[in-house]
């Protein structure tokens, strides 16, 4: 993300440095993570050290501070989930994927991230492909929905 | 579009919505909640849309994606008012069909009716469905008659009414008083009266004051408080407008958790909606009071739905948590009195100023009064929202409601109260539910998470599962929390490999009520919760782990071997093909066996294997049969003809 837009952004939050969340919030849904230069941007715009900026980044679950794979591959891991076999498709996945939580792949294909709770748990266990729902996975699923990913 | 600048605009603009609306007229309504999106009602809207706009309809009908009806299970639901005609998942395919048969001969599709799994009746109207006959949908009923995006659907049904008898016919005081005789308690998990709470930020000194809805929703599990703000913004909205105007606060804020794309998005329209209309704003409805509402983004913190630390977060700090008292209500946003309630907590006020108090209190048990909305999922036939009385019995709930366990499974016990809740067992299943009820079964409320285990969960597991969450989400701020789960973490997962000793029960007791001694606040406090309601209730599960090394409820890992029954095995290679550890030996005609050294217990044979053999076994606690010699492990097929 180039400086100006950076600076639209805090701009549309009145430049106040009560609004960095929602700042990096901002960052974050547009670039799916936050570099350092736009951090250092940030920390100029709004006056607020780097340092807390950085306390907050990896505090927040939402922020990444590296960048993401092409598909994100979140796997629920609620309880409802949980209690039908989340754990057993996040090993397939894993093992197919070949990464683990939070990881992205060389390729940069696939970033994966276990989620709270999707709030479909009639569907569970679930994972949401790039905000594509598939429910009712079983562990053998799996391989069959990621491979239909490029 | 026109500012309403009185209540008798306000009532005028009402009456001729209703009056342009014929109620024999055919009204479509299709679920376009979180969980029916996911299960495909995009689709289903889009064909209806379609449908509507390209056929030429002799008939007049109506159309309205709505938000969550509640009975997730079964979405995409679409019901066909007047009469209420209840499809369930439905696809866009049914769309052509539902159209020429229901709406346009008003015949009834058999096929996309409820059937009762024991007695196989079909149920044609919504209120006939057992799941939704035993609810009392007083706060999340709302929902399916409205279409979220549109404030005329919200004042047909009654909307604003609330907001104007409270701004015109109601001091602060008397609004107050209302809420503290409806004994309304706090939905999110404290259960604190929501009219003291009301009445210290009213007196506390201070200006400017503010006041917060709590929808930072991070139960796993739980999402009643997303499916109310999908479904129902201007409800949330008109308990906030009517709680500022009691409180003295003339500033709002919505704390919403960022991964609710659509809660967000309904919400955000419906606060520019309503200032536009004049009910945010300056001078709302003319009454002379202004009320300004901001949305803040949560970026993903599960303590963040504690209020200090909530409070904090919306300063734009990370959000530790601090301690109480001072509380809120005197000192909170910028130092100022705050009163945060949670959403469902906020969608009870209209009802509690229409109604009036008695009205509600007359619902409910001694201590709590009014329903309570709980995310019913897990083991259940009936996975869903459910908004019930307080008092009612967790076996309706359950049976009458959720439908039971499914594939014949048998009950073990159903956690309540969120990750910090506990575990209650079948003995218990006829306790009331309400506050207390619940804290002396040694779970809680909490925001309404009911998650069902059956003799397939292990409880072990489960309590390692909510310790695992907590030490992930715990601040860090005081060390019992911070040190003292993760080691609990730790203990619980030694325990669950097998490789658990007699002294951990001891020490993860102690490690317990440190937690729940020396921690600041709510989180740290009720952590050990899982542990210590799952050892109450289910001590013989630990012990055949640390003792016997076995799970009883065949599901941890570690502990569990697979074997394949060779008298069983008709030969048909579908796990030696599925086996991702390429652990199963077999051909065409040989019986398959498992390596043992190979296998890595993934579970995937045991999945796969066609229920009509049921070949594979789980085995715990026992030494695995060794495999058959060579020499049989031909299959030799019964000749049909004998």
């Amino acid at each position: 993300m180039n400086d100006d837009r950076i600076d639209q952004i805090i701009e549309s939050h009145q430049s106040e440095a009560s609004s960095l969340i929602q700042v990096l919030l901002d960052i974050q849904s547009e670039d799916r993570w936050l570099s350092k230069e736009a951090l250092s941007r940030v920390s100029e715009k709004l006056d607020v050290p780097l340092r807390r900026i950085q306390h907050i980044a990896t505090f927040y679950k939402a922020f990444s501070l590296s960048p993401k794979g092409r598909h994100e591959v979140h796997i629920c891991m609620g309880t409802a989930c949980h209690v039908r076999g989340a754990g057993r498709v996040l090993e397939k996945v894993e093992a197919v994927t070949g990464i683990g939580p939070g990881e992205t792949d060389l390729d940069m294909k696939f970033s994966l991230e276990t989620v709270n709770c999707l709030g479909c748990c009639a569907l569970g266990p679930v994972m949401e492909i790039d905000g594509t729902t598939h429910g009712r996975l079983s562990a053998a699923d799996t391989t069959d929905v990621l491979q239909t990913y490029e | 579009m026109i500012r309403i600048n009185s209540p008798d605009e306000l009532v005028a603009l009402r009456d001729r919505i209703v009056s342009e609306r014929n109620p024999d007229t055919p009204c479509i309504t299709v679920c376009a909640g979180t969980g029916c999106l996911a299960s495909g009602s995009r689709d289903v809207v889009a064909a209806f849309n379609h449908a509507i706009g390209t056929q030429d309809l002799d008939v007049e009908v109506g159309f309205r994606a709505t938000g969550c009806h509640g009975f997730c299970e079964k979405g995409p639901i679409v019901v066909i008012d007047p009469e209420e005609i209840c499809y369930l998942q439905v696809t866009s395919e049914d769309v052509p069909e539902i159209i020429a048969k229901t709406i346009k001969e008003k015949k009834v599709i058999e096929r996309l009716l409820y059937v009762d799994q024991t007695t196989g009746e079909k149920a044609v109207h919504e209120s006939d469905i057992p799941f939704y006959k035993y609810q009392e949908r007083m706060v999340f009923g709302a929902n399916r008659r409205i279409d979220p995006k549109s404030f005329e659907d919200y004042l047909a049904i009654g909307g604003c009414q609330a907001l104007t008898k409270a701004l015109f016919e109601m001091t602060p005081d008397e609004v107050i008083s209302e809420v503290k005789d409806a004994n309304l308690r706090g939905r999110g998990g404290g259960g604190f009266p929501a009219g003291e709470k009301w009445e210290i930020a009213r007196a506390a000194p201070g200006e400017p004051k503010y006041v917060v809805v709590n929808c930072d929703e991070g139960d796993p599990g739980a999402y009643m408080d997303r499916s109310l703000m999908e479904g129902n913004p201007y409800g949330v909205l008109e308990g906030l407008t009517i709680g500022a105007y009691a409180i003295g606060a003339n500033e709002g804020y919505v704390y919403i958790r960022q991964e609710y794309p659509l809660a967000l998005e309904n919400l955000s329209l419906a606060i520019e909606d309503a200032e536009k209309r004049g009910l945010l704003g300056k001078d709302i409805l003319g009454s002379g009071f202004d009320f300004k509402v901001k949305v803040h983004r949560g970026a993903g913190a599960f303590v963040c739905g504690e209020e200090t630390a909530l409070i904090i977060s919306l300063e734009g700090e990370v959000g530790e948590p601090r301690p109480r008292p001072p509380y809120p209500a005197v000192k909170g946003l910028w130092g100022k009195p705050t009163n945060i309630n949670n959403v469902e907590t906020w969608a009870n006020i209209p009802l509690i100023i229409n109604g009036g108090a008695a009205a509600f209190a007359a619902i409910g048990t001694e201590g709590s009064k009014g329903t309570k909305i709980f995310s019913l999922v897990g083991k259940i036939a009936n996975t869903g929202l459910v908004e019930v009385p307080m008092g009612i019995s967790l076996r309706d709930v359950i049976y009458k409601i959720g439908g039971g366990i499914p594939d014949g499974k048998k009950f073990k016990a159903v956690q309540t109260g969120g990750p910090s809740g506990g575990c209650i067992p079948e003995e218990r299943l006829d306790l009331e539910v309400d506050f207390d009820e619940l804290t002396k079964a040694g779970s809680m409320m909490g925001s309404g998470g009911m998650i069902v285990m059956d003799e397939e969960t292990c409880m072990v597991d489960v309590a390692r599962y909510f310790i695992d969450f907590l030490t992930d989400e715990s601040c860090g701020k005081c060390v019992p929390c911070r040190e003292g789960l993760r080691q609990m973490q730790r203990i619980l997962t030694r325990i669950t490999e097998g490789k658990g000793e007699e002294s951990d029960i001891e020490v993860l007791e102690e490690l317990a009520e440190t937690a729940q001694e020396a921690s600041l606040c709510a989180l740290g406090k009720t952590a050990p919760n899982p542990f210590l309601s799952t050892f109450r209730y289910f001590r013989d599960e630990y012990e055949a782990h640390i003792n016997e090394k076995r799970c009883p409820a065949l599901s941890c890992k570690k502990l569990v071997s697979y074997y394949i029954e060779p008298e069983k095995c008709k030969a048909c290679l579908i796990c030696l093909k599925e086996c991702p550890a390429g652990a199963i030996d077999g051909a065409k005609k040989t019986i398959h066996i498992i390596d043992q050294e190979k296998c890595d217990a993934c579970g995937i044979c045991f999945e796969v294997c066609p229920s009509r053999f049921d070949a594979v076994v789980r085995i715990s606690g026992e030494p695995v049969p060794p495999p058959i010699p060579e020499e049989k492990r031909m299959v030799i097929r019964k000749s049909k003809r004998q």
